[in-house]
């Protein structure tokens, strides 16, 4: 029985020494490719070249891929808990595109403050976030309707932050690769200042964990074993938000992580979310990394944005899972 | 243990029951049956807290409901609703929820709560089932374990909403057994059921609810079969057939021949 309560964990644990060889590969690889040893030496020489690839290109998109991933990952379990909805993404029901509006609004009016962008970003996500709950609790709306919800709100902000573009048409390139996302330009100063946020709000989501499944038996249920349904619904949701919020400020528009990760993380931890919450954090920083070597290396010299990679094997893998389970229901 | 005082119940503005006065001990149960529509789950969902009254009030051990913290009346009353969810976890873990008002901040379980859930998963016979997916088992096997739940939540009152809705015959009459030993165990029971032969075979005490929301009639079983109230309020003949080990079953049939 002992072996029973221990094998998640396991699993769990498996999981950090995969992401530590993604880390690993993503400092490593590139145009410029470094070995272990190279790798190793280039730490002892802050003079050589290798020393500047590595602390000013490889090393903030390695920690930005970290923070993005594991945190859009994160805000895309606590908002499939809130909403009770598998489908419920942060790109899918508005959360990114509030973000990106955000993040938008700062990059017009003042290009030089990105350490307000985490702000602006939270601020938008937050919007869209709120208002998607409040369609979802003021007409009991059923999972399909929620999620057109999402895409209506998205759209409404999408053209939004198109009007911005227009207004504005010195940020189109730097609109572009926002809007598809990527991790290309990402400092270390952009990444830190977003960490401030994201950290101690993944830390908070872990903390949750146990809560969120109380939450999952259904409000009535939850209420009746004692939870406070609704001020539990509004801190995960505020969580949801820093943490797009966060990832979005300096990675901009990047999908399907939140949508899929928490999936793959029930499927291989079940629906208990004191795993679901740090496995999803894991397997999603994983998943950007690796999608971001992949477009790195893909095509190279060439790089390909890590929001375009994802939309690929991110749909593939949306298909797969639709086709599999046919006739039955996204759990 | 729990009294209802003139208490008016409903949502939305929409009243649904008038003038509900009912009293009842630990140990004992209570069934209510009426028509579809009639307020048995918004009085049910009144006296867990989930609604609030429109008038009147509800005490339990002699203090207004409204006046209990959550946490506080989780470790009073359970209340176990007819929908509800199922997510992916194992029995055991389902159960082990039904701790979570007694749990401190750290959400650890002690011994003693360890403990209380081993007890419900020994009086609900779900033994087998621990380790199994809630999404893997059948109706009546999902309903014992929920009804686990509520009794690891170990309350004073126990309220059930039709717990034997979808359920075969073999498997509501083992939630009913279940609602039995609840009562045995010292918890006040409050139900609502649906199948009237169920009501009358297996209640201590009986509340007949009109269309109108109103209590009729409240009494043992014996006392609203022989009050005539069934046939009027649910439009169907009832009749009490004495079985040939002297026990007393009851049949509702139309009672009009158009109805054929």
């Amino acid at each position: 029985m002992k072996e029973r309560k221990r094998s998640p964990l396991l699993r769990l644990g498996l999981l950090a020494p995969l992401l530590l060889a993604v880390m690993t590969a993503s400092l490593c690889l590139g145009s410029a490719g470094l070995t272990l040893q190279e790798l190793w030496n280039c730490l002892q020489d802050p003079a050589s070249p290798a020393y500047r690839i590595l602390f000013y290109a490889r090393l903030p998109r390695m920690l930005g891929g970290l923070l993005a991933g594991a945190s859009l990952a994160v805000s895309g379990a606590l908002l499939q808990n809130v909403l009770n909805n598998s489908l419920a993404g942060p790109n899918i029901i508005g959360v990114n595109a509030g973000a990106g509006l955000g993040a938008l609004l700062v990059m017009a009016i003042s290009p030089m403050a990105f350490r307000l962008m985490p702000a602006a970003a939270f601020a938008g996500a937050l919007l869209a976030a709120l208002f998607i709950y409040a369609v979802a609790a003021f007409t009991g709306a059923s999972r399909t309707t929620l999620v057109l919800a999402g895409v209506a709100i998205s759209s409404v902000i999408n053209a939004a932050s198109a009007c911005i573009k227009t207004f504005f048409p010195e940020l189109a390139i730097a609109y572009t690769s926002f809007s598809i996302g990527s991790l290309a330009n990402v400092s270390l100063d952009q990444v830190g200042w977003a960490a401030l946020y994201a950290l101690p709000a993944l830390l908070l989501a872990l903390v949750l964990s146990h809560d969120m499944n109380i939450l999952a038996l259904g409000e009535e249920t939850a209420a009746s074993l004692g939870l406070h349904v609704n001020r539990y619904r509004f801190i995960l949701i505020v969580l949801s938000a820093v943490l797009a919020g966060a990832a979005v400020s300096f990675g901009g528009l990047i999908g399907f992580v939140g949508l899929l990760v928490p999936h793959i993380a029930r499927m291989l931890f079940g629906g208990d979310n004191r795993l679901v919450v740090p496995a999803s954090a894991l397997l999603g920083a994983a998943a950007l990394l690796l999608c971001d070597l992949l477009g790195r290396l893909l095509f190279a010299p060439f790089e390909l944005h890590v929001g375009i990679v994802l939309s690929v094997v991110g749909g593939i893998y949306f298909i797969f899972l639709i086709l599999k389970r046919k006739g039955g229901r996204l759990s | 243990m729990i009294e209802l005082r003139h208490l008016q119940t409903g949502f939305e503005g929409r009243v649904l029951s008038k003038n509900i006065d009912l009293r009842l001990e630990k140990g004992k149960m209570l069934t209510l049956i009426g028509p579809n529509g009639c307020g048995k789950t918004t009085l049910l969902r009144t006296l867990s807290g989930a609604l609030p009254p429109l008038g009147g009030e509800v005490l339990l051990e002699g203090r207004p409901l409204h006046s209990y913290r959550r946490k506080e009346l989780a470790r009073k009353a359970a209340y176990l609703p007819q929908v509800r969810e199922v997510p992916e976890i194992t029995a055991e873990a389902l159960v082990s929820h039904g701790r979570f008002p007694h749990l401190g901040f750290s959400r650890k379980m002690t011994a003693r709560d360890r403990a209380a859930v081993e007890e419900a998963i020994a009086l609900t016979g779900i033994e087998p089932l621990r380790h199994k997916n809630l999404k893997a088992l059948s109706g009546g096997e999902r309903q014992r374990v929920y009804l686990a739940m509520s009794i690891a939540q170990e309350t004073d009152l126990v309220l059930l909403d039709e717990p034997g809705t979808y359920l075969d015959i073999g498997s509501r009459f083992e939630v009913m057994a279940i609602a039995k030993k609840l009562c045995d165990r010292g918890s006040a029971v409050i139900l609502t059921l649906h199948d009237l032969s169920d009501a009358l075979s297996f209640s201590d005490r009986l509340c007949l609810m009109d269309r109108s929301g109103r209590i009729c009639a409240d009494g043992s079983p014996d006392a609203v079969y022989a009050s005539g109230l069934l046939d009027e309020v649910f439009g169907v003949a009832a009749e009490a057939v004495t079985l040939q080990d002297g026990r007393q079953q009851y049949v509702f049939l139309p009672r009009t021949s158009d109805m054929y």
